[in-house]
């Protein structure tokens, strides 16, 4: 069966398309890219008037918590979430349990994908066995599986011997590290960021520092060894001139933001509010401007949502005790917006950084919509307004940042390789 | 006159005419506490909690003789002694002491942020007894009261906060304390033990001097507070040992003198006779720290009384 998409505004970044465009889908690809206006024959037609089409979007780092922790996420809820929110494609990591760090938990991860998922799902293997920062794991066992990178997120791989191995190891495999970076020592037991605020609520901070030297550190190893190497979530300014000059020095290395990072600071903590704490902490406003102008000059290339759903039973405790992490797939969009509304980022910046950029750092032919492409793909309404309620989500948890706040942007198709999921 | 506020959780938030009513009101009970009956009908027929999770004599015995002089029908529990122990999260246990029937929880709690949750979740009256390094509202209250009667004024007074200032309570809720009723304060330690930001905290324009030398800390001082070495909630030792830190953290007689002839010397309590504060000093003449124990009751009398309208 056919489709044909008309009368909408195309914004695909990689094939420099910005504007009125019909899209013909066929067998799960784009069979044509037409100018508007055009007839196409057998088709059934979606009149998508008013509202932007986009390659839909691709998540680097999104814990979907099975196998393990399943009263937080399932696959079935993470993906439809994902879906909700507008994303094709998640990358997500190994932090479950078990741990994803050899190939049958990648395979049965793929399985339950395939059986309940309604996006792609690219699973990230562990680099060290267990999460523990100690042995590697079978790399090259974890890629044939299925496995696009690889990353202990959530932990930071604090022996520089062992990182370096990894590094040269992934190498060879042609994947990806994904580093979590953030002195697990200097950061200690702090909660949210080291500043005013943390002195003001009593709360033990982690020092801009912990996050700066551990980047700095992979920056070098990846300079040392050759490797691809990706910074997960920057939450700092100085993390984002390390990678500045990285780049400028050709290390292979890329990096990427959170929607909850580019527009919140430590201030979100207010009185205690445990969905506001994740790690990295929310920092400064000197750190999120930074954050943006990363985003604008291209130092920052991509936009991940680090989707870390909990439960009430992990967030609704004391500050110090509860988990780290907060919900982003069904939010990002239309927090995006509002840097777009107030004119700091262009909405072709914030869509290539969700497309494009993430499917090149993965590897994946996906991100992009020309002719012959995989069909995933968004539509949504920038315009239209709604309030933030996680007890409407897809996903299982409601630890949002985001709770209560007025945005714009309603995702109203998604498709996945020619198949409307939402 | 009761307070507008169903908790008292910090001093942050209080305003100098709330800070004034509780002092007043504080010494109202004052008298009642030297009476040979010491006790008053106020609180008849309430229920007060103290829900201390955290270690405490005297801040729980003192909210204990307040509620008892109040009338209030009074329950403490402890860490040890409830089904805390038995792994029921925080709030299980202050919704089943309201649906007890609890009218005020007294809550002392490890975890900064802890009764402000408690607060949010419940409809009885909460009152911050200690949470984390945040805030210890009770003890600023009767610090304030001990330093009013002694030098019947506020304003323009020095104040030196001495000691670990970065896992203190007290000194957070005296910071702003002291700077709402128009005092100076000065914060006095190691750099180790002085927060990030602490320069920008409190009273926009009358944030804390910070001082590494205690000499020039305390120099023509008015009041002098002694913070104790809180060894159970720092996690890195900030200093290299406790004879060093009492050589030059520690008051003496000798250091004494560098502060005003009449100046004062304050100590939240237990205190570390030979580390913090010289036995001579703590003892001594312008020691004041009996007089802080004892308007404590006075205080939380005050308290108690001020927000048992809203239960």
């Amino acid at each position: 069966m056919r489709l044909h998409i008309k009368n909408g505004f195309l914004i695909d970044p990689k094939n420099k398309r910005d504007g009125r465009f019909d899209l013909v889908i066929c067998d799960g690809c784009v069979e044509d890219v037409l100018p508007p206006g055009q007839k196409v024959a057998e088709a059934d037609i979606i009149d998508v008037s008013g509202l932007i089409v986009s390659p839909g979007f691709i998540d680097l780092h999104t814990h979907l918590r099975e196998p393990g922790f399943e009263y937080k996420e399932t696959i079935q809820t993470g993906t439809r979430a994902a879906a909700a929110g507008g994303f094709t494609s998640v990358c997500c990591m190994a932090n479950t349990y078990p741990v994803n760090d050899n190939a049958s938990v990648t395979q049965d991860i793929l399985k339950i994908a395939q059986e309940s998922g309604c996006v792609n799902v690219y699973p990230i293997g562990a680099v060290t066995v267990g999460l523990k920062g100690e042995r590697l794991t079978p790399m090259g066992e974890l890629k044939e599986a299925g496995c696009v990178a690889l990353s202990d997120d959530g932990q930071t791989i604090a022996n520089s011997q062992v990182m370096r191995l990894a590094m040269e190891y992934a190498k060879s495999f042609s994947l990806p590290i994904i580093s979590h970076a953030i002195d697990p020592v200097l950061a200690g037991e702090g909660v949210m960021n080291e500043g005013l605020t943390s002195t003001r609520l009593g709360l033990l901070g982690i020092p801009h520092a912990a996050e700066d030297m551990m980047i700095a550190r992979d920056i070098y190893l990846a300079k040392l060894t050759g490797a691809s190497l990706h910074i997960a979530h920057l939450s700092t300014r100085e993390g984002v001139n390390l990678i500045k000059r990285a780049k400028e020095e050709g290390v292979a290395v890329t990096a990427e933001v959170t929607p909850h990072h580019l527009t919140l600071t430590d201030q979100a903590v207010g009185d205690y509010n445990t969905s506001a704490k994740m790690a990295p902490p929310l920092r400064n406003s000197e750190d999120q401007e930074a954050l943006i102008e990363g985003v604008k000059s291209g130092i920052i290339d991509a936009i991940a949502t680090d989707h870390a759903p909990h439960g009430v039973m992990d967030k609704e405790i004391e500050f110090d005790q509860a988990a780290s992490g907060v919900i982003g797939l069904e939010t990002a969009l239309s927090i995006l917006l509002q840097l777009f509304e107030n004119k700091s980022l262009s909405i072709n910046r914030i869509i290539e950084l969700l497309t494009v950029n993430p499917a090149r750092i993965a590897g994946l032919k996906r991100g992009s919509l020309e002719k012959g492409a995989m069909a995933d793909l968004v539509i949504f309404n920038p315009k239209e307004e709604w309030e933030i309620d996680p007890s409407k989500f897809y996903s299982k948890s409601r630890n949002s940042p985001f709770t209560g706040m007025k945005v714009r942007g309603v995702v109203t198709h998604t498709f996945v390789s020619g198949k409307r999921v939402l | 006159m009761q307070l507008k506020r169903k908790d008292l959780l910090g001093i942050e938030e209080l305003n100098r005419e709330e800070i004034e009513l509780i002092l007043e009101t504080a010494r109202s009970f004052q008298e009642v506490s030297g009476r040979e009956i010491k006790k008053v009908p106020a609180l008849r027929g309430k229920t007060v909690v103290n829900l201390f999770f955290e270690d405490s004599t005297r801040t729980r015995i003192s909210f204990e003789i307040a509620a008892k002089r109040l009338s209030a029908d009074l329950l403490t529990i402890t860490k040890s002694g409830s089904s805390v122990a038995k792994g029921e999260t925080l709030l299980d246990t202050a919704r089943n002491l309201e649906a007890l029937g609890a009218n005020l929880i007294v809550c002392r709690h490890r975890a900064s942020g802890a009764p402000h949750w408690l607060a949010r979740n419940l409809h009885a009256s909460v009152i911050n007894a200690g949470d984390g390094s945040h805030e210890h509202p009770s003890q600023a209250l009767l610090d304030l009261l001990t330093v009013a009667d002694r030098k019947k004024r506020m304003d323009g007074l020095q104040v030196a906060i001495v000691g670990d200032i970065a896992h203190s309570r007290v000194a957070r809720s005296n910071i702003y304390a002291f700077s709402k009723m128009g005092a100076q304060v000065r914060v006095v330690g190691p750099a180790t033990m002085i927060p990030r930001g602490i320069e920008n905290f409190g009273v926009r324009g009358q944030c804390p001097q910070v001082f590494y030398d205690l000499g020039n800390g305390i120099q023509d001082c008015d009041v002098i507070m002694m913070l104790r070495i809180q060894q159970e909630r720092i996690i890195w030792t900030p200093f290299s040992s406790l004879t060093e830190y009492s050589r030059f953290y520690g008051l003496n007689r000798e250091i004494l003198k560098r502060a005003k002839e009449d100046v004062i010397v304050m100590h939240p309590g237990p205190v570390n006779r030979g580390i913090e504060l010289e036995p001579e000093v703590a003892d001594g003449p312008h020691s004041v720290i009996l007089d802080q124990v004892a308007n404590g009751v006075a205080v939380r009398m005050a308290i108690l009384y001020l927000l048992s309208g809203h239960s």
